[in-house]
């Protein structure tokens, strides 16, 4: 059954999936860090919505959605518009493409980004491993 | 939507020469010492101060350059304040240059944290790039990466930004004439694993691929006559295009799984890049296999290769690449290498730990997990053909 993007249950689909991911495990095994994904309104979908997952050694700790932004100080902020992350759900854009063009933003710390870039790989991979039905 | 960015090139006889066309108050000449006693940092000299433009060399950098290498150089790059910095060498000259030019640009940006995801780092502000290449085959002088030492982690560091790419490519075939066989073979087999990985990646496109397929064309035809005959100028104008055509081609759609391997190789055993690229290049072609068919049969036939019935376009392109390896006497192996079996186990933990890390992996057609990575580097250390 898909599952609402943005909701409590595709965050809690999408934290199962990876713990339960062997790719996942291996790329990011040295991961320390947690984050925010912030999908930000655009033309198609006025909503905004913040993801929060804690990610420590191929592991997710926590996996839910945020209310208040000011409640966590993630490492990472990964954000962007709506459609560029539906985009990427959809695999129809690369995620680190979409990075490197900035129609995703990251801020967060680079250096470790870029040791372990198949980690970024791998969780979107994770996020795309179930089916996701889109509110817009 | 991506992009497409190469430098201004100046290729053929006598392309030095458009140094003295420059515009500048004082260049800063990036180089090593082995360039100055051939000579050339002198020629560069003599260019530049026709153009009226003051000089200063900083010529330490090393083989492999490391983190603290660059912040050397960049260091003495600030006393001197120029608005031109030209590297003159290989590589490993010409990515030290790019890395000490970001951060005399950008102070507040370490190194080792030049990411891809910058938009905004303004170079070009304080002072313009021109890389000199006197090898045939990195690319380096028209790509936005920068390949550096991290010796405490002993790993390379892939740092990729668009804008780190030089403002003017010199190509000069007149530079690589005395380069020796060897480093002829290796920085050859460079150019051809660019070329292939750029042709075959995730992330190839109709812009790289006509430059990644013809870097192939010239480097089947001319690598080995320039390995033979260094004063066989045809050969070796030939392959000085083909590196940079290479380089052009592949950083647009980037490198792959040979380049993980090779970047994880070099680091531990401190292998020469192009040959330990080129020498995992066939094996990384096998593993791939299936998954790019269509692509292997497609350089197989720009190179006239024929495809027998009922044989995989990757089997026979894997085959021509380790003849033309062998032909020039380049290692099939890592055994070849003159590694040994006991130092290869013990380091192979940290072999895959590089490897599984390293960011040319990503854009792999097919990416291996840890057990696959560490039977494909047992498979490469005995010679034997993937079959998995």
């Amino acid at each position: 059954m898909a599952i609402l993007f943005g909701s409590q249950e595709w965050v809690d689909a999408l934290k199962k999936v990876l713990e339960t991911s062997q790719p996942y495990k291996e790329a990011a095994k040295k991961w320390e860090g947690d984050l925010y994904i912030i999908v930000e309104p655009d033309a198609s979908y006025k909503n905004r919505h913040v993801l929060y997952l804690d990610l420590w050694h191929g592991e997710c700790r926590e996996a839910r959605v945020i209310t208040d932004e000011n409640e966590k100080s993630p490492k990472y902020r990964i954000f962007g518009p709506f459609t560029n992350m539906k985009q990427i759900l959809d695999k129809k854009v690369d995620p680190v493409q979409s990075m490197m063009t900035g129609r995703i933003k990251v801020k967060g710390d680079m250096a470790q980004i870029m040791k372990m870039p198949r980690a970024a790989v791998e969780l979107v991979n994770c996020m795309t491993g179930f089916e996701t039905v889109f509110p817009d | 939507m991506w992009y497409f960015v190469a430098p201004k090139v100046v290729f053929g006889q006598d392309a030095l020469s458009h140094l003295a066309e420059l515009k500048g108050r004082s260049a800063f000449i990036v180089t090593d010492k082995n360039i100055v006693s051939l000579g050339f940092v002198d020629k560069v000299r003599e260019q530049l101060s026709q153009a009226g433009i003051q000089t200063a060399v900083f010529d330490e950098i090393e083989s492999d350059p490391s983190l603290q290498t660059v912040q050397k150089g960049v260091a003495v790059m600030n006393q001197y304040g120029p608005d031109l910095v030209v590297a003159v060498g290989g590589g490993s000259v010409m990515d030290a240059a790019k890395a000490m030019r970001v951060q005399y640009e950008r102070p507040d940006i370490k190194p080792e944290e030049i990411n891809p995801f910058i938009s905004d780092l303004g170079l070009g502000a304080k002072c313009k790039l021109v890389c000199v290449t006197t090898t045939s085959g990195t690319g380096a002088e028209a790509t936005f990466a920068i390949i550096l030492t991290d010796t405490a982690d002993q790993r390379k560091l892939s740092l990729i930004n668009r804008e780190v790419v030089p403002d003017i490519a010199i190509v000069d075939p007149e530079l690589a004439r005395v380069m020796p066989p060897q480093i002829t073979a290796d920085t050859g087999m460079d150019a051809l694993t660019h070329a292939v990985e750029g042709y075959t990646c995730a992330w190839k496109n109709d812009f790289a691929d006509g430059l990644c397929i013809k870097a192939i064309q010239i480097v089947f035809k001319y690598l080995s006559r320039a390995v033979k005959n260094g004063n066989d100028m045809e050969a070796r104008e030939r392959m000085h295009n083909a590196g940079c055509i290479g380089g052009i081609g592949f950083i647009n759609a980037l490198s792959s799984m040979a380049h993980a391997a090779g970047h994880s190789l070099g680091a531990l055993f401190h292998v020469p890049h192009g040959r330990a690229v080129g020498m995992f290049l066939p094996y990384t072609i096998e593993y791939i296999g299936e998954a790019r068919e269509e692509l292997w049969a497609e350089i197989a036939y720009a190179i006239k290769l024929e495809v027998p019935e009922g044989k995989r376009a990757a089997t026979v392109l894997a085959q021509a690449i380790r003849g033309l390896a062998r032909e020039i006497n380049q290692p099939l192996s890592i055994e070849q290498m003159g590694i040994s079996l006991d130092s290869f186990n013990k380091a192979m933990e940290k072999l895959v730990d590089n490897v599984m890390s390293d960011g040319s992996l990503i854009v792999s057609a097919r990416i291996p997990s840890v057990a696959e990575s560490e039977k494909f580097f047992n498979y490469t250390y005995e010679g034997k053909s993937i079959d998995f």
